[in-house]
């Protein structure tokens, strides 16, 4: 260890790792994981969603499970619920999406709209 | 590679018993069958302190907390939980199964009253990854001290902490490393005590299996305080599972350039050694210890001089203890005032207590200063099992005492325990009921100290056994009128005059006892009665006629044969005989059998 400088380096790199087990005042990303969801494509919906976070070094976010919440015919679903409780409910998502919903959402705070149920049961 | 999740299986010694080791591996094969191990990232920890409840797995994201976990559990979570995200209730922590939440560990009242600082990062990092401990701010501290403060300003901080030894003695530890500081030699040693003997105490041990890092961190800090560039680790060797991830943490540590030469770009260089104790407890004295640790038979000697002039290989050297040197690193990164503002007047900071004995929530806990022993019963350790009464607490182990039941709303600190006769000790805490005879305590400390006395000075070596002999007689129903005298005269004597802290502090059980249960050493000598039913000499087990229906079901359970009669019709335990098993009295429907 040569300097104070290389010990934060490790130190940023390491607590991405250890990131996930703080979970004060975060907001969350829901999956829907029941069977309904799994069979329709929601296990690389997830993953997308944890690789797309930990790729943009985005720590103020957890993914979590959740069960079937009665829309079968709409999963892949998920919620992104803000730290104020604000929901927002994405429906038929793919892995690409997922993405797409990282980067505009979460990163840049701007819902997307054609993503999310309101807008997809108009059709 | 990006984890979604983290299942945190905690790897202590208790857990460890209780099939850890098989449920990681379940973890490992579950994962792997159902495709995820790429998802799901399975972590070994140290203690999260509620042994109690383990073998404990925590799952992250949603901080599940599962209790009591078997192999055959990790089926249910990793097919419910993991993969389809439904929290398995059954085994959530404490909670009623009705409640559809599951509760961060900090929300468990057993967590809720607790101040965590030198178990900061016990149950919460994989103890053998160096970087999960930089993750949370370690050796930051160390690279603070080398590149921005002098080893008087390190010293001052500690000293204005208002930190204590934290082994027993409650010394403070700022002074002590002024009087290392001052001297000038060649060479200069810090040692780091981590010989845990009290009976009941496993502190030291869990903050090694849970966090090594802390303790090679905060030596280093004090290496560089009082300008020394060894450090010694004396551990016992009957703690495999913390050599273990000891010696593992040194090595990630010089790899690292933590440990060597010239730490941080500066003048400054440190090793650390390890030395296996051989499980002696008067190598738990700072002068044995370093003997020992000089591979010479474990003795102590007289003081002065004391070691912050001569100490290993007669040089200037400071030894503390495994959870003062856990506390140091925060101290460091928070400052004096942040330390001094926890606790009481004269006691700062927190102490961690192993709970044992009659209590519910047997584990590890740290609490501020200050914290009555009530609410680290009741409301920590949650209460005494079957609703029995609490009758005493003891602390302080071989070396301690009792604290009675009406002083059980004193805060717990260093001065308010000694004044109750007792003392901090290193943290070990027997919570005691109705059912157990202090006389008999007394006796097993003694039995210990009995055997541990190293046999060098007189006082120890003669004076412990007679005080043991004369409390067998008492326990054995031959107690005589002056029995408590000789037993004081003894405790007086052998406090005055032994050469070291394990023969200064033996009698104290005794004496403790003594102050506060007197009553109960008149019952056995005078009445040739134990109170509690525990000293088997002195009760008999009798059959209430008017309750006996003579149904001769205690007559076929007596593995001695005492018990005799017709049935239909009152039976009779011959004293002659009974052995005072309770075989009888178990076994009987009616109650009709009884101690006296």
């Amino acid at each position: 260890m040569k300097s104070l400088a290389e010990l934060k380096a490790i130190r940023e790199k390491a607590l991405k790792e250890i990131n996930l087990r703080d979970n004060a005042d975060k907001i969350r990303v829901v999956v829907g994981m029941a069977t309904c969801g799994i069979a329709a494509g929601a296990r690389p919906v997830m993953n997308a969603f944890v690789e797309e976070l930990n790729k943009r070094n985005i720590k103020n976010v957890n993914v979590l499970m959740t069960g079937c919440v009665g829309a079968c015919r709409l999963e892949p679903m998920a919620e992104v619920i803000d730290a104020r409780g604000e929901k927002t409910t994405y429906v038929k998502l793919d892995a690409d999406k997922a993405r797409k919903i990282v980067v505009e959402h979460l990163v840049n705070g701007r819902p997307v709209i054609e993503y999310t149920i309101g807008e997809t049961e108009r059709e | 590679m990006f984890y979604r999740s983290h299942v945190l299986v905690c790897g202590g010694t208790g857990c460890t018993a209780s099939q850890s080791n098989e449920i990681i591996k379940q973890f490992e094969k579950l994962l792997e069958d159902n495709n995820i191990e790429n998802e799901v990232k399975v972590v070994k920890t140290g203690c999260f302190g509620l042994c109690e409840k383990g073998p404990i797995v925590v799952v992250y994201p949603e901080g599940a907390t599962y209790s009591r976990v078997t192999p055959d559990d990790v089926k249910e979570i990793v097919s419910e939980h993991l993969v389809k995200g439904r929290i398995v209730k059954r085994l959530l922590l404490g909670e009623k199964e009705a409640e559809d939440v599951s509760k961060a560990l900090e929300d468990v009242g057993f967590f809720k009253r607790q101040h965590r600082i030198a178990l900061r990062n016990c149950g919460v990092i994989n103890p053998e990854n160096i970087e999960e401990y930089i993750a949370r701010e370690g050796y930051l501290a160390l690279g603070k001290v080398l590149t921005e403060m002098s080893p008087a300003q390190v010293i001052d901080i500690i000293k204005k902490s208002g930190l204590r030894g934290r082994g027993g003695g409650g010394f403070p530890t700022g002074l002590k490393w002024e009087f290392a500081s001052k001297p000038q030699a060649d060479q200069k040693y810090v040692c780091c005590n981590a010989d845990e003997g009290d009976p009941g105490a496993f502190m030291d041990r869990s903050i090694l299996e849970g966090d090594p890092h802390s303790v090679i961190e905060a030596m280093a800090i004090a290496g560089y305080a009082i300008g020394a560039d060894k450090g010694f680790i004396y551990v016992r060797a009957e703690y495999p599972i913390a050599v273990t991830r000891l010696n593992i943490a040194l090595k990630q540590a010089k790899e690292y350039g933590l440990l060597g030469r010239n730490i941080f770009g500066t003048d400054f260089s440190f090793d650390i050694e390890i030395r296996l104790g051989a499980g002696a407890f008067v190598c738990g004295e700072e002068t044995a210890l370093m003997t020992s640790v000089e591979g010479k038979r474990g003795e102590p000697r007289p003081r002065p001089p004391f070691p912050a002039n001569k100490g290993l290989w007669q040089k200037p050297t400071i030894l503390n203890n495994v959870e003062t040197y856990a506390n140091i690193p925060a101290i460091i990164l928070n400052g004096p005032e942040w330390f001094s503002g926890i606790g009481t007047e004269k006691s700062k900071g927190t102490k961690v207590f192993a709970i044992g004995g009659k209590i519910n929530n047997t584990g590890l806990v740290e609490i501020p200063m200050g914290t009555t022993l009530r609410e680290v019963i009741y409301d920590i350790g949650g209460g005494i099992p079957n609703e029995k009464k609490f009758k005493a607490a003891q602390t302080g182990g071989p070396s301690g005492g009792c604290i009675p039941a009406d002083k059980i709303d004193t805060p717990i600190d260093y001065d308010n325990l000694t004044e109750l006769g007792s003392m901090m000790g290193s943290g070990g805490l027997i919570v005691m009921d109705e059912d157990n005879c202090m006389v008999d305590i007394a006796k097993f400390f003694l039995d210990f100290t009995v055997d541990e006395s190293c046999g060098k000075c007189p006082p120890c070596r003669i004076g412990t056994k007679r005080m043991y002999e004369i409390l067998e007689k008492i326990t054995e129903g031959r107690g005589e009128d002056g029995d408590i005298e000789k037993l004081e005269l003894l405790a007086k004597n052998i406090k005055a005059s032994a050469l070291c802290g394990l023969g200064q502090t033996a009698p104290n059980p005794i004496l403790s006892t003594l102050r506060y249960f007197r009553d109960e050493y008149e019952a056995h000598i005078y009445e040739k009665r134990c109170p509690a039913g525990v000293c088997k000499a002195l009760l008999r087990y009798v059959i209430d006629e008017d309750k006996c229906k003579g149904c001769s079901l205690c007559a076929r359970k007596c593995p001695v044969n005492a018990i005799s009669g017709e049935l239909r019709k009152p039976y009779h335990i011959d004293q002659s005989i009974c052995i005072k098993c309770g075989a009888c009295m178990e076994t009987c429907k009616f109650g009709a059998i009884s101690k006296v």
